[in-house]
């Protein structure tokens, strides 16, 4: 029986249903405990675990990523909180180099059933610091697994599922998704982790996307259909191993891809898709795909240029339109 | 201290000193490749620290670990087929100098990034708390990684938590070519674990017996719950930071080129590989595995003809380590893909 719940409700009752289950299960990092976590995440989790399982961290990323590492490997599952991406990269040496690594290095000797949360992603006038999603960063490390929930029902899934593997895997959350309402079915089997949904059905182009983005390619998908032009939508769900397989099928049928992401376009995850797409599927490919990606430049306080920086639905609206009926885009730009 | 003991101190420390030089002789012959960190004249540390550990305790290492493996009776046979990238390895041949682990022996790994052993030993330790176990967590670590945000941020959470750690600093000096005054505002280094109220002391590292002695009521403190212990080893390392480091900086080779007044004989040198002998270990102060045999000798611990069979028995066990690690098979590829995966087992991703 689904339940209504947020996004970080779903995160939420994940966390406890885990801890509940498995008492190697602990979570740690900067006011997770007493606080409740920044985004509520961890709400609860301390007046039921205790210290212990729901531990508060100095502001030491770095230390206390390196510790999730340590405790994973005498056979704790630590589910490590970031508070806000940005934050990850003084925690690039612990998931980079130690939990990336130290299954190959040890010969396979040593499990690494690390799990690091952490929300990214341009929200309300944040300012630069604040505002990026870097994800192509982790997807450069061979070793690192990354799931990106767009939904309450995959967030709670895939934080379930990354708790139980063990495997180092990055949950990337995203700041603007925590208080979106959705269904949550508790009891209903998840598709695997890194298995891409088709949210919606259409031939004449592929909209290929992830995270918050892929609300907005379902938000464009639903005007295109006004003008006559009907998208299949797949949301990813997860950035490293990436589900080719369902991307081809799409394109097999459609014969035109539209990438959108958030982050910033040079070098980033709508590369990676855009190589390996063409590389697969080139004889299906009636076009070049298209990038929907945002501004390679950090983030404008200002909130009209924080705006325009990364794509909103009436450009991939566009994008559409320009990949699909060419001729009446450009006569509509005039 | 039991004449057993003090055998098996001298044993460990003539095999490290034997394995090492092989070490480098194999590097020479290209049996070995890739940055190697050799440990001549810190001996007494691994050898005093590691055997005053239970077996259930945890080692964290660096990545100048051979020695620290070795003494936690890694058999030289597979640390060496390790050093030739071989499938025998401890690491199967996919981890080498500086990344040996050893799950059966509690080996949790070496780690070539300064400082990053110390939130993974906090990491232990913070499993073994939780669990409540009589356990204690070794972390190595050299003076040059005590100025790493990553030693201060563990050594705070070790304090804060009262994890069961004992941090073990090997300081040789040198910070590969930067001598401990030049990259330290404190160089006394144990007193920097104050900032943290974990109880240091600084210990000579060049003598097995204190280190030992230190080291076992530093343990006893750990397992009693005390929390986290420091013990800076005062030690030297003899050669270079890496064989890529003749480690001519230092001062009685710059020394030996003032005197020279010869700066292209001084040049020549930065290219060649040395290695002190004998003589001149004699001439910069006695050796001190010399100086714990002369030790057992006269303390009536031991005979001339004990010691030499000890260094026959080294000797045998590297020839032989050495045979086996020529003769073990290189790993596949498909390997290194079930390494990597080692712990996936039936998950299904997509």
């Amino acid at each position: 029986m689904a339940e209504e719940l947020l996004y970080w409700q779903a995160l939420n009752r994940a966390m406890d249903l885990a801890m509940e289950a498995d008492e190697t299960v602990f979570t740690l990092g900067e006011d997770v405990g007493l606080y409740g976590g920044s985004y509520r995440v961890t709400e609860g989790l301390y007046a039921k675990y205790g210290e212990w399982r729901v531990r508060d961290t100095p502001i030491s990323e770095g230390g206390f990523t390196g510790l999730g590492v340590g405790a994973a490997l005498v056979g704790l599952r630590p589910v490590v909180e970031i508070m806000t991406i940005n934050f990850a990269m003084l925690a690039i040496d612990s998931i980079a180099n130690a939990a990336a690594k130290i299954p190959l290095m040890s010969g396979g000797q040593f499990p690494m059933a690390l799990v690091v949360r952490m929300p990214g992603g341009i929200a309300r006038q944040l300012g630069a610091q604040h505002s990026q999603r870097i994800e192509q960063m982790f997807m450069n490390v061979p070793g690192l697994r990354i799931a990106v929930p767009s939904t309450p029902q995959d967030a709670f899934w895939q934080l379930r599922q990354a708790i139980a593997s063990d495997e180092p895997i990055i949950l990337l959350e995203h700041e603007m998704l925590y208080f979106n309402k959705g269904p949550v079915d508790i009891d209903a089997a998840p598709p695997p982790i890194h298995r891409a949904v088709v949210r919606r059905t259409g031939a004449d182009l592929t909209i290929l996307s992830y995270s918050r983005m892929a609300l907005f390619a379902e938000q464009a998908a639903a005007e295109l259909t006004k003008d006559g032009i009907e998208a299949d939508v797949i949301d990813l769900r997860s950035l490293n191993p990436i589900d080719w397989d369902t991307c081809a099928t799409s394109l097999k049928k459609t014969h035109r891809l539209l990438i959108v992401e958030e982050d910033s376009r040079f070098a980033g995850a709508g590369a990676e898709l855009a190589a390996g797409l063409t590389e697969r599927c080139f004889s299906s490919l009636r076009v070049p795909p298209q990038r929907l990606a945002g501004l390679d430049i950090p983030t404008p306080y200002n909130g009209k240029l924080e705006a325009a920086t990364i794509p909103q639905v009436p450009d991939i609206v566009a994008a559409a339109w320009a990949l699909c009926r060419p001729e009446a885009a450009k006569a509509a730009a005039g | 201290m039991e004449r057993e003991t003090l055998h098996h101190l001298l044993h460990d420390m003539l095999l490290a000193r034997a394995f090492e030089e092989r070490a480098a002789a194999e590097y020479m012959k290209g049996n070995i490749s890739g940055f190697m960190h050799l440990y001549p004249g810190e001996e007494a540390v691994a050898a005093g620290v590691i055997n005053a550990a239970n077996p259930s305790d945890y080692i964290v290492s660096t990545y100048r670990e051979h020695v620290h493996a070795l003494v936690r009776g890694i058999s030289a046979r597979k640390v060496m087929a390790e050093l030739f990238g071989r499938a025998d390895g401890v690491s199967g041949g996919m981890g080498g100098s500086m990344h040996m682990f050893d799950r059966e022996r509690r080996f949790m790994g070496g780690y070539a990034i300064v400082g990053e052993s110390c939130p993974i030993a906090v990491g232990i330790a913070y499993a073994v708390a939780m669990r409540n176990l009589p356990e204690a967590v070794i972390c190595f670590f050299g003076d040059g990684a005590m100025n790493q945000g990553a030693f201060h941020e563990a050594l705070n959470m070790a304090g804060l938590w009262h994890l069961p750690v004992l941090f073990v600093c090997e300081n040789n000096h040198y910070a590969i070519g930067t001598e401990v005054h030049r990259h330290s505002a404190v160089s006394d280094l144990y007193k920097r674990a104050a900032a943290y109220n974990i109880p240091a002391e600084r210990v000579d590292g060049m003598d097995v017996l204190k280190v030992h002695e230190a080291t076992l009521q530093a343990l006893d403190h750990v397992r009693r719950g005390d929390g986290p212990q420091f013990i800076e080893f005062e030690t030297y390392r003899y050669r270079g930071h890496s064989m890529s480091d003749p480690g001519t900086y230092r001062p009685a080779v710059e020394l030996k080129a003032y005197q020279a007044h010869d700066p292209i004989s001084a040049a020549i040198k930065e290219f060649e590989f040395s290695y002190p002998n004998p003589d001149e270990l004699a001439q910069d102060g006695a050796d001190h595995i010399d100086r714990l045999a002369r030790h057992l000798i006269d303390a009536g611990h031991a005979r001339e003809a004990e010691l030499e069979a000890i260094k026959a028995d080294v000797k045998k066990t590297i020839e032989d380590a050495v045979a086996f690690a020529a003769a073990s098979q290189e790993p596949t590829m498909d390997a290194a893909w079930q390494a990597l995966r080692c712990n996936r087992h039936q998950e299904v991703l997509i």
